[in-house]
């Protein structure tokens, strides 16, 4: 295991990401879209945002304010249309195509609100799908590898299920595994509580963060549940494109609080 | 290596995931290579079965016919001297398939009375260079020339005339005339003629001793005795001028009737018998391949998150493309294997010879052709790639976001 071991983490201790060596760095970095009127609309703007190895930061907002599009943005989805984005002290913005794909399989794993697992197959097949584009023992290795992190998630069990026999919980579940697969250093999640409820959503997280954890990963958030964001060790907030540190507003100081 | 390998375990489980959809679009592509290769199969049979009819009146393609004559009695040439001469001239030319026949006429003793028939006197070569097979008996061998009991092969009508049943053991038959012998019938041909079809074998001792003066009468009215040689289509035309050339200088004072049995025309008949085949297996093909392209179009479009949710995972585009394409391509081939194996089944076990030769066996009935089998095989795998290569083009366009957005 890869996990708790000399590289540590900046958890709970609220010291600045850089101790850990940053790993994502945002600067200035907007996000415009044409729309079909021909209009641009900034969906984002002025991001400056650093994210250090192992960090577990989560940004909260409207919906509509962007969050999903910096995540996409994060993960190599997509890309800034103005500002640089800077992945282990490299440019990303030249990354084009293949190399693109590779360091995006490589280097991030994806939980999403909707779970998306592919239909049909069971969750040991979902969880090793993306090992089928990684290479050597990598790949040859995949279903070993698929069902040890099914147990990290507690569903060696259920490894031969399709998804549409599984709960919402335990979709998620298996999405989480297949996001811990590939051993990513940043798992960015999209909402990842907001398709269950309210009990389920708060297992669902703290699982989240402890596999994640486990790993050594960073893990990015999105959510609009105080709850769930209050697990962070840094809480960001998303405002018309714009991003600002929570802690300083009033509400979230308020649930971080009590949550810690 | 293992992204090659990745690719493949990608499309296999799609097919395997998709069955209910692959079997669907399937059922055009199958239904059209059975068409296909069991038209072209049963085409190319078919066209064997009309130049076999063809070859066994006129020869193989090519039969060169050699007969020669005296310029001023118009009598054959002498036996020997002729033999002697032709035999020179077939080593001469390395020419090692060929045949000997002359008409002549012979009284028969039927049970229902003596009839005067046209015989072939042929060398036992004749048989298979015109595609003969006895479906009783046998055809002529060598050892037949020395037979005191001149051998004859006849066909069913024949085989009535002399009392009809079944040549279980050999039948004879009394040729009349002056010194009459009797011969010994040791096959019988189906070629479905309503008159009587008589084949002898050809220089027997006998013959050669008493039968001059009806040779020269039959010569006559029939014709010289003649050489049928086979030769490839290419050299026909050396052969013949060759031929033309050097016999008289062998035989002073006979000319060479030198002229080609077979019909040149036939070759180009059938080739186009099997081009329209093919035209009507492509065609079929087609409309296969129209139904394997919308089905997978139509999947594309299912797929869009499922690509999407790939991409996530640094699916590259080769790779998207890689697994739609090779899906459509894996499906089809196994869909074209099936369907050619079913091809082959049934057209193995059609009674070609009823539906196509009057009910008479075909000698040389060719197996399934191989050929057939294997562009039915290239075809199904050409028609997955066609039909998957828009799809696979629509899947690399697919934007990520967009399609993991809910
Ligand atoms: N490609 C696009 N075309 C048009 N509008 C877009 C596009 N991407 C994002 N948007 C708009 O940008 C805003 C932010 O979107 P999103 O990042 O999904 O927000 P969130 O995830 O916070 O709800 C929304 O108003 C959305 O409609
Ligand atoms: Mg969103």
């Amino acid at each position: 295991m890869r996990g708790l071991d000399g590289r540590g983490r900046g958890r709970g201790e609220g010291g600045p990401p850089e101790r850990v060596g940053s790993q994502l760095q945002l600067t200035a970095v907007g996000r415009e879209v044409r729309l079909p009127s021909g209009d641009l609309l900034e969906v984002l703007s002025g991001i400056d945002l650093t994210i250090g190895a192992g960090e577990h930061v989560s940004i909260v907002g409207r919906s509509g304010s962007g969050k999903s599009t910096l995540l996409n943005v994060l993960g190599l989805l997509d890309a800034p249309t103005s500002g640089e984005y800077l992945l282990d002290g490299q440019p990303t913005d030249r990354l084009r195509g293949r190399r693109r794909a590779r360091l995006r399989g490589e280097c991030f794993g994806f939980v999403f609100q909707q779970f998306n697992l592919l239909p049909r197959r069971t969750a040991v097949e979902n969880v090793a799908a993306p090992l089928l584009y990684a290479r050597g023992r990598e790949f040859l290795g995949r279903t070993r590898r698929a069902l040890e992190v099914l147990d990290q998630v507690g569903l060696a069990a259920r490894a031969d299920q399709v998804p549409e026999r599984l709960s919402g919980g335990e979709q998620q579940r298996v999405a989480i595994a297949r996001a811990l697969v590939r051993r990513p250093r940043v798992v960015l999640a999209d909402e990842p509580t907001g398709a269950l409820d309210v009990e389920t959503g708060q297992a669902v997280m703290a699982l989240l963060a402890e596999a994640t954890a486990a790993q050594g990963a960073a893990l990015v958030t999105i959510t609009h549940d105080l709850a769930v964001a209050a697990l962070a060790d840094r809480r960001l907030r998303l405002d018309h494109g714009r991003l600002t540190p929570m802690d300083a507003e009033a509400p979230g100081a308020r649930t971080a609080e009590v949550v810690a | 290596m293992t992204g090659l390998i990745g690719v493949f375990v990608e499309a296999w489980g799609e097919v395997r995931v998709h069955k209910a959809r692959v079997v669907l679009s399937l059922v055009g592509v199958f239904l059209a290579v059975f068409a296909m290769t069991s038209v072209t199969g049963l085409g190319l049979i078919v066209a064997q079965v009309q130049q076999e009819q063809s070859e066994r009146s006129t020869g193989r393609s090519a039969t060169i016919q050699l007969s020669g004559f005296d310029q001023t009695t118009g009598a054959p040439a002498p036996a020997a001297e002729w033999d002697a001469a032709v035999g020179q001239l077939l080593d001469r030319y390395g020419v090692e398939a060929y045949a000997t026949v002359a008409y002549r006429d012979a009284l028969f003793r039927l049970p229902g009375g003596t009839q005067q028939l046209q015989v072939q006197q042929v060398s036992p070569s004749y048989g298979p260079l015109h595609r003969l097979q006895p479906v009783q008996g046998r055809w002529f061998r060598e050892g037949d020339r020395t037979s005191l009991s001149p051998t004859l092969v006849v066909n069913e009508f024949f085989l009535d005339m002399l009392g009809g049943g079944d040549l279980t053991a050999p039948r004879t038959v009394v040729l009349g005339g002056a010194r009459p012998v009797t011969a010994t019938v040791v096959g019988v041909l189906r070629d479905g003629y309503r008159s009587p079809t008589v084949y002898r074998i050809d220089h027997t001792g006998l013959d050669d001793a008493r039968a001059t003066a009806a040779a020269d009468q039959a010569a006559m009215m029939y014709g010289p005795p003649s050489v049928e040689l086979w030769v490839p289509s290419a050299q026909v035309d050396e052969v013949m001028a060759a031929l033309q050339a050097d016999l008289p200088l062998l035989l002073p004072g006979i000319s060479a009737n030198v002229y080609r049995a077979d019909d040149p025309s036939l070759e180009g008949t059938i080739d186009t018998l099997r081009l329209a085949v093919r035209a009507v297996g492509a065609v079929a093909l087609l409309l296969g391949g129209l139904g394997v392209f919308n089905v997978g179009l139509m999947a594309v479009r299912q797929r869009i998150r499922e690509i999407g949710i790939r991409r996530s995972f640094g699916a590259t585009s080769a790779r998207v493309f890689g697994a739609i394409m090779l899906e459509s391509v894996v499906a089809t081939v196994l869909a074209g294997l099936a369907a050619v194996a079913l091809a082959v089944a049934v057209v193995d076990n059609l009674p070609i010879a009823d539906l196509f030769n009057d009910g008479v066996p075909i000698a040389d009935l060719p197996g399934f052709p191989v050929e057939a089998a294997v562009e039915g095989l290239l075809a199904a795998a050409g028609v997955g790639a066609l039909a998957g290569l828009l799809p696979a083009l629509l899947a690399v366009r697919v934007k990520v976001i967009d399609a993991i957005r809910f």
